[in-house]
């Protein structure tokens, strides 16, 4: 599934765009990401499936289209 | 000043069919605060003032400096040293003489944020700190005033609108549902560390006033629930659907004046990693019996714990309850380590350093996952 990052987690995983599959839910996703992207683990970001923003952990499959968005403060 | 010099000062957006006489009274018979006269306040307050907004109030306490004017270009060079709200106030007055403009030279904070608030019917936020922005969320939650948001970062920048309820029995989503607390220092880092163009900022500020119009006139599809990333280097949008979560609603102070005696600044300022501890920590205190444990759920909420003594006081009734908390040591929970980590933050803030006060990291389940195991 296609993951696509905003703002400072651009920096944390080095692209705007990553790709990972065979994923169950939001909460082994999670867990894969933090293993590869540590620093991850202490950011502040809230996740996004198919366009919505989600809350609870949920099932994913292959075609999801997951966004993860830290808040951002700037004006 | 004769209404046919008015009809002519708004000709050009009278005569779009969909914003239309009727379009224009309803923005000359608004009130809007937008708060924050900097990148994200001064574009929105232009273009509101040109508008015809009928009343538009100012709230900031900062002055004009050099390093502003990149992208607040509404002041001029000659304004460096002056307080932003005077200067706003003095440019908008001369584009649109016909509005009325009130202008606070002060800092927002929770003892003045409702009077000023009050007597206005939409808020914008400008604004670019975190202690700030959730201060104006939930007065805006309590006051039942809608809430235009924005804000950037880098190359990005987000706009939603908050808190608009069309019908009484509609479900409004505010910015706790998204992030439901304050990041702690240094976690987000702010324009003035990680840098901003100065065009993204009127672009986004832009945006803003263009959803209050849309939100105003009834036009169009505003974004209301709605949150939209706007991309400037390639010019790509991302719009999420955000939906208004069980947790958010006790995290806003439950009345105006547990409102105005929250410490917005002091409750950003700390971090998690002082606070938090994990289930096996958690584990030691039931054992050692040496501090108040403390359940923040609402009463009838399960799984019931039966496993260890603890007092029962929900989150909103915290402040009311403090005489029965006895114990040097503090250690709260909830369900999911959400509610009880605002819980920890609102006790530090009244206890400053006189109590240690914990929050029990992922909560009730990771505990009984724990005990499991």
């Amino acid at each position: 599934m296609d993951i696509i990052v905003f703002g400072q987690l651009k920096e944390m995983l080095g692209s705007e765009r990553i790709t990972v599959n065979d994923v169950e839910d939001i909460y082994e996703l999670q867990k894969a990401l933090h293993t590869k992207y540590p620093l991850l683990e202490h950011a502040k970001y809230k996740i996004a499936v198919d366009r919505k923003m989600i809350s609870d952990n949920i099932k994913l499959n292959n075609d999801s289209e997951i966004a993860m968005l830290p808040p951002f403060s700037g004006g | 000043m004769k209404e046919q010099n008015l009809y002519e000062r708004y000709q050009r957006q009278i005569i779009l069919k969909e914003f239309g006489e009727s379009g224009q009274q309803k923005l000359l018979q608004s009130k809007v605060l937008v708060i924050g006269a900097g990148g994200l306040g001064c574009p929105a307050l232009q273009y509101l003032a040109g508008a015809g907004v009928g009343t538009i109030g100012i709230v900031d306490d900062d002055i004009v400096s050099l390093n502003n004017l990149h992208r607040q270009i509404l002041f001029s060079t000659n304004d460096i040293g002056q307080p932003k709200a005077e200067r706003a106030s003095f440019y908008l007055k001369q584009l649109n003489p016909t509005i009325r403009i009130e202008s606070f030279n002060i800092r927002l904070s929770a003892k003045n944020a409702i009077n000023i608030m009050k007597g206005f019917d939409y808020v914008i936020d400008g604004t670019d700190n975190f202690a700030t922005r959730y201060m104006i969320n939930d007065a805006c939650v309590l006051l039942d005033k809608p809430l235009i948001h924005g804000a950037v970062s880098q190359f990005e920048g987000q706009v939603a609108i908050f808190n608009y309820k069309k019908n009484t029995e509609d479900n409004s989503v505010n910015y706790r549902d998204l992030f439901p607390y304050a990041p702690k220092a240094g976690e987000v880092l702010n324009c003035e560390e990680s840098g901003v163009m100065g065009v993204l900022t009127g672009i986004i500020g832009t945006m803003m006033a263009n959803e209050t119009i849309k939100l105003i006139s009834g036009i169009g599809k505003p974004l209301i629930n709605v949150l939209m990333i706007y991309n400037s280097l390639s010019n790509q949008t991302y719009s999420l659907a955000l939906t208004a979560t069980e947790e958010s609603r006790f995290l806003i102070p439950a009345d105006i004046e547990a409102f105005e005696s929250s410490d917005y600044e002091w409750l950003c300022g700390i971090s998690d990693s002082e606070m938090e501890i994990d289930a096996e920590a958690f584990e030691q205190f039931i054992h050692d019996g040496n501090a108040d444990l403390i359940d923040v759920r609402e009463k009838d909420e399960q799984p019931f714990i039966n496993e260890f003594f603890h007092l029962q006081i929900p989150l909103g009734q915290l402040a009311e309850n403090l005489s029965s908390i006895q114990k040097e040591t503090v250690v709260v929970f909830c369900q999911s380590g959400s509610r009880s980590f605002q819980a920890a933050k609102t006790l530090a803030s009244i206890y400053k350093n006189s109590r240690k006060v914990y929050s029990l990291k992922d909560g009730i389940i990771e505990w009984k996952k724990f005990q499991q195991a």
